[in-house]
């Protein structure tokens, strides 16, 4: 979800007998579930997917402070303004952290956060709506980090050893952030004004099917899945996490006395899954190529911050370094 | 940019524990590092104490060689506490 | 003194003072959410916000105990108007470039070191613990920011020109936050607080010391300085500040809950 589309510039799944040793060496470990590690051998392909995943995943983190630091400024409650700026710090440092895996495999963060600010690299479509109502702070946590959740803990086991032990810590701290979202919900309509019912209403049915959308698209549409599921760098299809989340976010959206804008959504018992809508897929491209609400001010929100605070950065080198030579002087 | 160094981060979750890999962070200089560490990896008091080692300065085994690193070491039994059989009588050591 | 006021409308009003400045400060750094110069600088700040609204709900929760009208430390923080603020005039100024931030950073954060470790020692036990637990936090904030004033004023010819022109531009809110008033004086005659002589030289000095290792010009010791946010007439900035801050408590008043 917080990685869609990923490229993996293969075509065709090889089989054991057309990969090289090294690459059959490679696929071995793979099945094996044996975690690959930073110097070891690994395919071009599989090195270059992971460094777009993994960034687009560190992206996604570091864009997705903006919708919510939109109402960091104007939280209603001491305890509510606490917790969303713990929240919103833990969401820059799973960034760092998920940029620190990706720099194990030789790509430079700067150079992959210019491409994002060139808008050359995605980040996930999510973030490219707006936050218009204190209830997205909730919607946002639950609906958003619901699914996010979801997908993520299934990269705990993706191969590459420093994803997967980014994704575990990930998972462990992310835990509180659905729960303080659906608390923020929960609390609203059941203790709140009519206005503030609406409010959660109006906040659901603007971002549920943003949030479907997360997974990505589905399986038949998705030409780079079946690499990547070789190598068990996504471990399940799109369309699989999607259901897995429709399915446990349905009671809890019957828990809130709310409704989600879809008049498909039933429950299957032959499937023993709910069924639901057909996604709009036009929005979902439109907004990956970079025509969603808010495309242009997050992109220009990040790239100002790096690009203004160019003279900071330099300046601290500038300072390192005399204090480095000052040392070698004494010495 | 590429302005900041990479360094590397170990902490020590309790005492009388190694200190263990956690990740990287970027910083100008050592004691920047340490701050940006200590506000990265130890957020929810996870740390007690912290090493931060410029990246550059690290030299890694190539996990391929770990034959010849490490299969040698397979038959020095002797390195291994249990290798040495005492009388009970001795009792534990 | 006016007559007036007794000791414990003194203390209301110096724990607002002490809640209103952590509560404006945490607002600003707020804002910078998503805007810092490195990601890893985001960190830091939201720590250092944190830290802040963290301490100004510890004050305000004592200050609505004490003051017993039944408003909540929330009412304290959210509904109140810019005249009734007792925060100092250094916090609400606008974040500016990194230097400005960081340089009104290190002015409150050098006041605020000396006068966390005076009330560690206060008589009252809830004012002790609240600034024992505050002073960790407050020393390591200083030790950030005095180390950013000197790798500005130190680093290249842009930072320590940059550098010097905060600390010039903010100096002029530096007087009212070492020169004790009344309230202050009578306080700490009552063991809370720091001795305001003593404060002023501690933070003249501290400060000195810091912006001379950071190669930075200290401006004049009479230099005009901007007085008035202990009597609640601030700069314009903090009546934007409020309006964004208080929003949603304002415009929904029979919200009972968020």
């Amino acid at each position: 979800m917080y990685a869609q589309l990923v490229e993996t510039g293969v075509k065709r799944l090889k089989t054991y007998e057309e990969m090289s040793p090294e690459e059959r060496g490679f696929q071995l470990k793979i099945d094996a579930e044996t975690k690959i590690e930073a110097k070891n051998w690994m395919p071009e392909g599989y090195r270059k997917t992971l460094i777009r995943q993994i960034s687009q995943h560190a992206h996604s983190e570091v864009v997705g402070m903006l919708p919510e630091g939109n109402w960091v400024t104007r939280a209603p409650t001491l305890k509510r303004k606490l917790q969303l700026m713990a929240k919103i710090q833990d969401e820059a440092g799973h960034g760092l952290y998920l940029y620190s895996a990706m720099e194990t495999l030789g790509a430079d963060r700067d150079e992959e956060i210019d491409k994002l600010h060139e808008g050359k690299a995605k980040y996930s479509s999510i973030f490219n709506y707006p936050t218009l109502s204190w209830a997205d702070m909730g919607t946002v946590g639950w609906l958003v980090d619901g699914a996010a959740i979801v997908n993520q803990v299934v990269l705990q086991r993706t191969s590459y050893g420093p994803y997967s032990r980014a994704m575990i810590r990930i998972c462990k701290e992310e835990s509180f952030h659905q729960r303080q979202g659906y608390q923020i919900l929960l609390d609203l309509m059941r203790e709140g004004t009519e206005e503030q019912k609406q409010m959660v209403q109006d906040s659901i049915n603007r971002f549920w099917w943003p949030a479907l959308m997360m997974f990505g698209p589905s399986d038949d549409q998705s030409p780079n899945s079946q690499q990547s599921m070789a190598w068990k760098i996504k471990r399940k299809s799109n369309d699989e996490l999607r259901q897995m989340f429709i399915d446990q976010t349905v009671p809890q959206l019957e828990f809130l006395g709310c409704t989600a804008p879809d008049p498909d959504l039933k429950w299957n018992e032959e499937r023993g899954h709910y069924d639901f809508g057909e996604i709009d897929w036009q929005e979902f491209f439109d907004v990956l190529k970079g025509n969603g609400p808010c495309n242009k001010e997050r992109v220009e929100t990040r790239k100002n911050a790096i690009d203004g605070g160019a003279w900071v950065r330099e300046a601290a080198k500038a300072y390192a370094e005399k204090q480095q030579q000052k040392k070698q002087k004494v010495a | 940019m590429a302005d900041w160094p990479l360094y590397e981060v170990f902490v020590r979750s309790k005492h009388g524990l190694n200190h263990k890999h956690v990740g990287s962070v970027h910083a100008a200089d050592a004691e920047m590092a340490m701050e940006n560490a200590r506000d990265l990896y130890t957020r929810r008091s996870e740390g007690v104490s912290i090493w931060v080692v410029p990246s550059a300065a690290i030299t890694a085994s190539s996990p391929d060689e770990k034959e010849v690193l490490f299969d040698p070491s397979d038959d020095k039994v002797y390195r291994h506490a249990s290798f040495y059989e005492l009388p009970d009588e001795v009792g534990h050591m | 003194m006016s007559k007036a006021m007794t000791q414990q409308a003194a203390l209301h009003e110096y724990l607002l003072r002490l809640a209103d400045s952590d509560m404006i400060l945490g607002q600003r750094l707020c804002e910078l959410c998503g805007k810092a110069p490195a990601l890893e600088e985001e960190m830091a700040l939201m720590n250092v916000a944190l830290d802040l609204v963290g301490q100004a709900r510890n004050w305000y929760e004592y200050a609505a105990e004490l003051i017993d009208d039944g408003r909540s430390a929330d009412d304290l923080a959210f509904r109140r108007d810019a005249h009734e603020f007792r925060n100092a005039l250094m916090v609400e100024q606008p974040n500016g470039d990194y230097a400005v931030t960081m340089g009104r950073q290190f002015f409150f954060d050098a006041w605020h070191y000396f006068t966390i470790a005076a009330l560690t020692k206060a008589p009252d036990e809830r004012i002790a613990s609240i600034a024992a637990k505050a002073a960790k936090e407050v020393q390591y904030h200083l030790r950030r920011s005095s180390e950013w004033v000197k790798r500005f004023g130190d680093g290249t010819e842009e930072s320590h020109q940059r550098m010097q022109t905060a600390v010039n531009d903010l100096w002029r809110f530096t007087g009212e936050m070492i020169e004790a008033d009344e309230i202050e004086q009578s306080l700490f005659k009552a063991g809370i607080g720091p001795d305001p002589e003593q404060l002023a030289a501690d933070w003249k000095g501290l400060v000195n010391e810091v912006l001379t290792e950071a190669t930075l010009t200290p401006p004049p010791e009479d230099a005009w300085m901007y007085r008035g946010a202990k009597v609640g007439h601030h700069t314009e900035h903090l009546g934007y500040i409020l309006a964004e801050m208080q929003f949603l408590p304002r415009a929904y008043p029979d919200a009972k809950t968020w």
